[in-house]
């Protein structure tokens, strides 16, 4: 899988983690993969429904040492 | 994509807190690709407020409710445990410590996400707030202009 570009959401609160994956998901073009790292627990359920809602895809999810990564796809 | 979804909130209260609610629900609302409005009337009204003092043609009355009312967000007090300023004081350290958004923050970051912060012009007059007096960025609407935003939205919320 060939990320297009990194967010580092770590230590960030609501809603910034949203806002700021927004702002760089702008910036993409469709087909990209962004990932995105945050440590709000409330992200998980966050990046599920903020994907599905705007019409991106969330390949996966993955958790380690408090960490969430995830990677979208930027769809059209 | 779809069209485009709307979210519409009114700000009544001029509590810190509730106005952070409305922000921060305001600011996710524009990562979701809404169209978001924040309408402003009564005590909300005071989080548009300038922070400096400002040179206005006033009424006694009208000079004495700008002196009682939160001069800008940062002002404002909270809705519980506010503890003669106490209160606001202590939960900004405890925001501070998780990394939440101050108020003026909130408001700084939903102009750049082109939420549309609109004052209440009625009750501007009922409190003897001028358009000097509030950020540049905001959008002057009665009731109306309200509704025709909200009878197509998506979140309609009274905060």
């Amino acid at each position: 899988m060939k990320i297009t570009k990194v967010v580092d959401a770590k230590g960030m609160a609501c809603p910034m983690p949203i806002v700021k994956t927004k702002k760089e998901m702008k910036q993409l073009e469709t087909g990209d993969i962004l990932e995105v790292q945050a440590t709000d627990q409330g992200a998980l359920k966050d990046f599920e429904a903020w994907a599905k809602s705007t019409g991106h895809e969330l390949l996966q999810t993955k958790e380690a040492d408090g960490v969430l990564t995830f990677h979208i796809k930027k769809g059209e | 994509m779809t069209e485009t979804k709307s979210t519409n909130i009114i700000l009544f209260s001029g509590d810190y807190d509730k106005a952070m609610a409305a922000y921060i629900i305001a600011n996710g609302a524009a990562a979701y690709d809404h169209e978001v409005t924040i309408f402003h009337t009564f005590w909300g009204l005071n989080a548009l407020r300038k922070d400096e003092p400002i040179q206005a043609n006033k009424t006694m009355l009208e000079k004495m409710f700008g002196k009682m009312m939160p001069r800008g967000a940062e002002k404002m007090g909270l809705s519980k445990m506010h503890f003669a300023g106490m209160g606001p004081k202590l939960i900004k350290k405890v925001m501070k410590k998780h990394n939440a958004m101050p108020l003026a923050d909130l408001i700084e970051m939903a102009e750049e996400q082109d939420v549309n912060l609109v004052a209440c012009t009625m009750t501007m007059d009922l409190l003897g707030l001028q358009k000097a007096e509030l950020r540049e960025s905001t959008q002057y609407a009665g009731v109306a202009a309200y509704l025709a935003d909200a009878e197509d939205g998506n979140v309609n919320l009274f905060i």
